[in-house]
């Protein structure tokens, strides 16, 4: 039966190939001007963050007392120095590539759980299902950061935990957006097609119905990342994230704080490196899901 | 109608109680004894080991913890429904006073930063729905991408730079006074400000383009008597869902403001209480702030059955 279909196939008259709804959102995606703009600020930041450190030999944890609290435009300087004379420029990189590297790895953590127990409950459906969304729905009760405040209890403090903390509080999230593409797709033809030429349960959900979620996961994980990375500072902030001395954007605002009257410049340029890096990820991810699928632009959160 | 309001009411129970159980289980979840990290490790190393333990066993008596894990649950649920939530590690007072002591303050910011999010952002919404593609409307929804994209703890210390520092016209901390409510809830509001214009003009400009519009215009009413009378009551519908999710942003969004700006609330006392390992004023905070976000929810969803009756026959 298999082998008719393939051999009917090769008499059909060459068709041009379908470019896949992937090629095509990326299409889409080029063509939209502020995913470009916020596409090149972002990957900005990231080189910034990343390729400097390797380029360049800089030390961000380089004290100088003589040169303390130095206004920006100061001879070596660009953006001053804090009060222990370190440069804040260098701290500015340093503290991306620690938002980086922590916000995607808690995001990864949130999707990788999130996606499996949306997997599962969506397509076991009755008793798993009905267990494993009600322990999601706990999130109902915790809003913001409250859940991620829970785990940091429990864990204490410290910029791991944070991490673990703020993947943690966005599991809720993807286990709901894949449970629900999953009952979408499950009904498809196709995968009745694979169940009745015998594909077990773990062949249906990895081979055949997680590659539809991927969609909605990519448009959850690009917001997810901006909401992590201002967890992230915001916990920091609180000192339950990041300790002294390390360059994190959010404890250097929390430092910057007894310096507001003397030097603006500590207070000004973390928070305006949080902000450009999280608007640029939040209107990647509006870009993101408006490309992905055309129909639902304008629905979020 | 009772129906409805009934059905929400019994949803809402198995989230209380799961939220309480985890809430509970904090305890058990922490590395280590309860009861060493409640006589702190000062108290050990030093006096007698035998003494020492026997007072380990007393308190662990005591407290109820040798019982197993689902009767310890149940009467500190018990207890939590009574108001009793136990008596803090640190502060030696109970954990419902302390937060009692703090509530006022918390209170009275969020409800503020409410008010000024829902009259702000709804006008703004308007405003920005009538001059459609126009500058304002670029502006206002500029403003609301900043409410998203901004920590709130850094336009918390704008704020406090700019009319703190540099104007000199208000206290930059503490609490108290109206002139040191107005900065927190302004910074408290902002996120909220935005979320509610954005929807209050996505949803004001849906309505706009429905028939029955273009009908009261055709009669010959004027825009303003439409626009007022006709399209807002409808508008405003989601809006009302948004002011209950609006709340749990305040609850948590508290933690952060009251941090920057020095109140005495409830949020700044979670935030000691975890950095001094105070479990139980950790959970009794939690668990209320839980509680409160759900109800507020719950209120949310009823008066949104009042307000629309395709939810009531649904």
């Amino acid at each position: 039966m298999v082998a008719a279909v393939v051999a009917d196939k090769r008499r059909l008259p060459a068709l041009p190939a379908s470019p896949g709804p992937y090629r095509r959102a990326w299409w889409r995606l080029r063509a939209d001007r502020v995913a470009r703009a916020s596409a090149l600020v972002f990957l900005g930041m990231a080189a910034a963050a990343y390729l400097v450190p390797l380029v360049a030999n800089i030390d961000p944890y380089q004290q100088s007392l003589r040169d303390s609290l130095l206004p920006p435009g100061s001879a070596g300087h660009p953006l001053g120095t804090d009060h222990f004379g370190r440069d804040v420029l260098l701290r500015l990189i340093d503290g991306g590539r620690v938002s980086l590297s922590v916000g995607l790895i808690a995001v990864a953590i949130a999707a990788v759980t999130g996606g499996l127990i949306g997997l599962f409950a969506g397509h076991f459906g009755g008793w798993v299902d009905r267990v494993l969304m009600r322990i999601i729905d706990v999130k109902l009760a915790f809003p913001g950061i409250l859940l991620s405040l829970v785990v940091i209890t429990v864990l204490g403090t410290g910029l791991e935990k944070v991490m673990i903390a703020v993947g943690v509080g966005g599991i809720p999230r993807f286990a709901r957006v894949v449970r629900g593409s999953v009952l979408n797709t499950k009904g498809e033809l196709y995968v009745e097609a694979a169940r009745s030429i015998g594909a077990g349960n773990v062949r249906i959900m990895f081979a055949h119905l997680l590659p539809q979620t991927l969609g909605p996961a990519i448009t959850i994980a690009t917001f997810g990342l901006a909401t992590a990375i201002l967890s992230i500072a915001s916990l920091s902030f609180l000192g339950l994230g990041a300790q002294p001395p390390t360059a994190e954007w959010g404890l250097m605002l929390a430092e910057a704080r007894k310096y507001l009257r003397t030097a603006w410049w500590l207070a000004v340029f973390p928070g305006v490196a949080i902000m450009l890096l999280v608007l640029s990820v939040n209107l990647l991810g509006d870009a993101v899901r408006d490309a992905l699928d055309p129909r639902i632009a304008g629905a979020s959160d | 109608m009772a129906k409805y309001v009934a059905g929400r009411l019994v949803e809402s129970i198995p989230v209380l109680l799961l939220a309480s159980l985890l809430v509970f289980s904090i305890l058990h979840l922490i590395p280590g004894d309860p009861v060493d990290t409640m006589l702190g490790a000062a108290a050990f190393g030093i006096g007698d080991p035998v003494e020492q333990a026997k007072l380990v066993a007393q308190i662990r008596d005591q407290l109820g913890l040798n019982d197993p894990f689902p009767v310890q649950y149940a009467r500190w649920l018990w207890g939590a429904v009574r108001l009793d939530l136990g008596e803090s590690f640190i502060r030696h007072a109970p954990v419902a006073e302390l937060i009692a002591q703090r509530l006022p303050s918390t209170v009275e910011l969020a409800l503020t930063a409410l008010f000024l999010s829902v009259t702000v952002g709804v006008s703004l919404g308007i405003v920005a729905a009538l001059k459609r593609n126009t500058p304002v409307d670029a502006g206002v929804m500029l403003l609301s991408l900043g409410g998203v994209s901004m920590p709130s703890f850094w336009f918390a210390m704008l704020m406090i730079l700019l009319f703190s520092v540099t104007l000199n016209l208000l206290p930059a901390t503490g609490s108290g006074s109206l002139d040191r409510l107005i900065l927190p809830a302004l910074v408290l509001g902002y996120e909220g400000t935005g979320l509610i214009a954005r929807l209050t003009r996505a949803s004001l400009l849906e309505v706009l383009g429905r028939e029955y519009i273009t009908t009261a215009r055709a009669k010959g009413l004027y825009r303003r008597v439409v626009v007022t009378r006709h399209a807002l009551r409808n508008a405003l519908i989601p809006v009302v869902t948004v002011i209950g999710l609006q709340m749990g942003r305040l609850l948590a969004g508290s933690i952060i403001v009251e941090t920057v700006f020095a109140r005495q609330g409830v949020g700044q006392l979670a935030i000691e209480a975890i950095l001094q390992k105070d479990y139980p004023l950790v959970q009794g905070i939690i668990l209320l702030t839980a509680t409160s976000y759900v109800v507020a929810n719950l209120l949310v969803d009823i008066s949104y059955g009042f307000i629309n009756p395709k939810i009531r026959a649904a």
